[in-house]
């Protein structure tokens, strides 16, 4: 037995054109060598956040094994990564 | 080397050190060794007629063979190959740069001869980065897992080279608590 075939819905139409406005993603990875002081520092210099959301950050790091640790335009992801990767961290950009 | 201290106030903090001898000599041709792997990466990176007429450079699209300088300098992209080659190529030559004079600044403020290390708030920086690129070298090499187990392996060399991984470490960790208590 075949199910009908979906019609289109007004969800998928907005999901399209919502997708042109989704911003990128900063992801740093865990990694063995990295000191827990040392990337909650670079959090806190590169981006400002004070030291308990820098620790919480490196806390999910280093538990779930990746965190989100900024995000907005492309360019703006790109050279957050690039910072990243100057200080030694394993960071990649990706969309939201 | 016993831990790092600040002295001054403001434009005139610095953060200070002890070298002996041996440490300042193991220091420096550590840092030495990443700085020359970072200088052949950028020798043999493709020339690009284009990049020297606009000045705007060009590197690698794609990552280093050599383990530790793929771990030195990762994709920006884990999915998208075609992405990580282009921003690896726009962005490569700016962190080579970055890196290099990092290990420079080591090398220009850490005594050949071993003594007192006095670094500004950037220099310290500059420290943290390349302390951190050669405990990664080190560790690429040594195959440093997260629950590595703390007792000293049987393999003498294997063995020392560890004990220097964890030297670096204690150098990078007692300058770090010290420097962000200055942020």
């Amino acid at each position: 037995m075949a199910a009908p075939l979906p019609s289109p819905t007004h969800e998928q139409v907005a999901d399209e054109a919502g997708a042109v406005e989704v911003p990128w993603q900063t992801i740093v990875w865990n990694d063995p060598v990295n000191l827990m002081s040392y990337v909650t520092y670079v959090f806190q210099k590169l981006f400002g956040y004070d030291r308990d959301k820098a620790t919480r950050l490196m806390l999910d790091v280093h538990h779930k094994g990746r965190a989100t640790v900024s995000s907005g335009s492309r360019d703006k992801v790109e050279g957050d990564v690039a910072r990243l990767h100057a200080a030694g961290l394993w960071a990649t950009m990706q969309r939201s | 080397m016993n831990g790092w201290r600040r002295t001054g106030r403001g434009a005139k903090l610095r953060l200070v050190g002890v070298f002996d001898r041996q440490e300042a000599v193991l220091l420096r041709g550590l840092i030495g060794q990443v700085r020359t792997m970072l200088a052949e990466r950028v020798s043999d990176a493709p020339a690009d007629e284009l990049a020297e007429l606009t000045g705007m450079r060009s590197g690698h699209t794609h990552p280093p063979e050599d383990p530790v300088l793929a771990r030195l300098l990762p994709d920006f992209h884990r999915d998208d190959s075609e992405l990580a080659a282009m921003l690896r190529a726009a962005r490569e030559p700016e962190l080579l740069d970055a890196k290099t004079e990092a290990a420079t600044v080591v090398l220009d403020t850490c005594p050949p001869e071993g003594g007192r290390v006095e670094l500004t708030t950037e220099q310290a920086d500059a420290w943290l980065s390349a302390l951190n690129d050669v405990r990664l070298a080190l560790g690429t090499t040594l195959g440093v897992t997260e629950d590595m187990p703390e007792e000293t392996p049987s393999d003498e060399n294997l063995a020392a080279h560890l004990s220097v991984y964890h030297w670096l470490t204690f150098v990078q960790d007692a300058l770090v608590q010290t420097r962000a208590t200055a942020l």
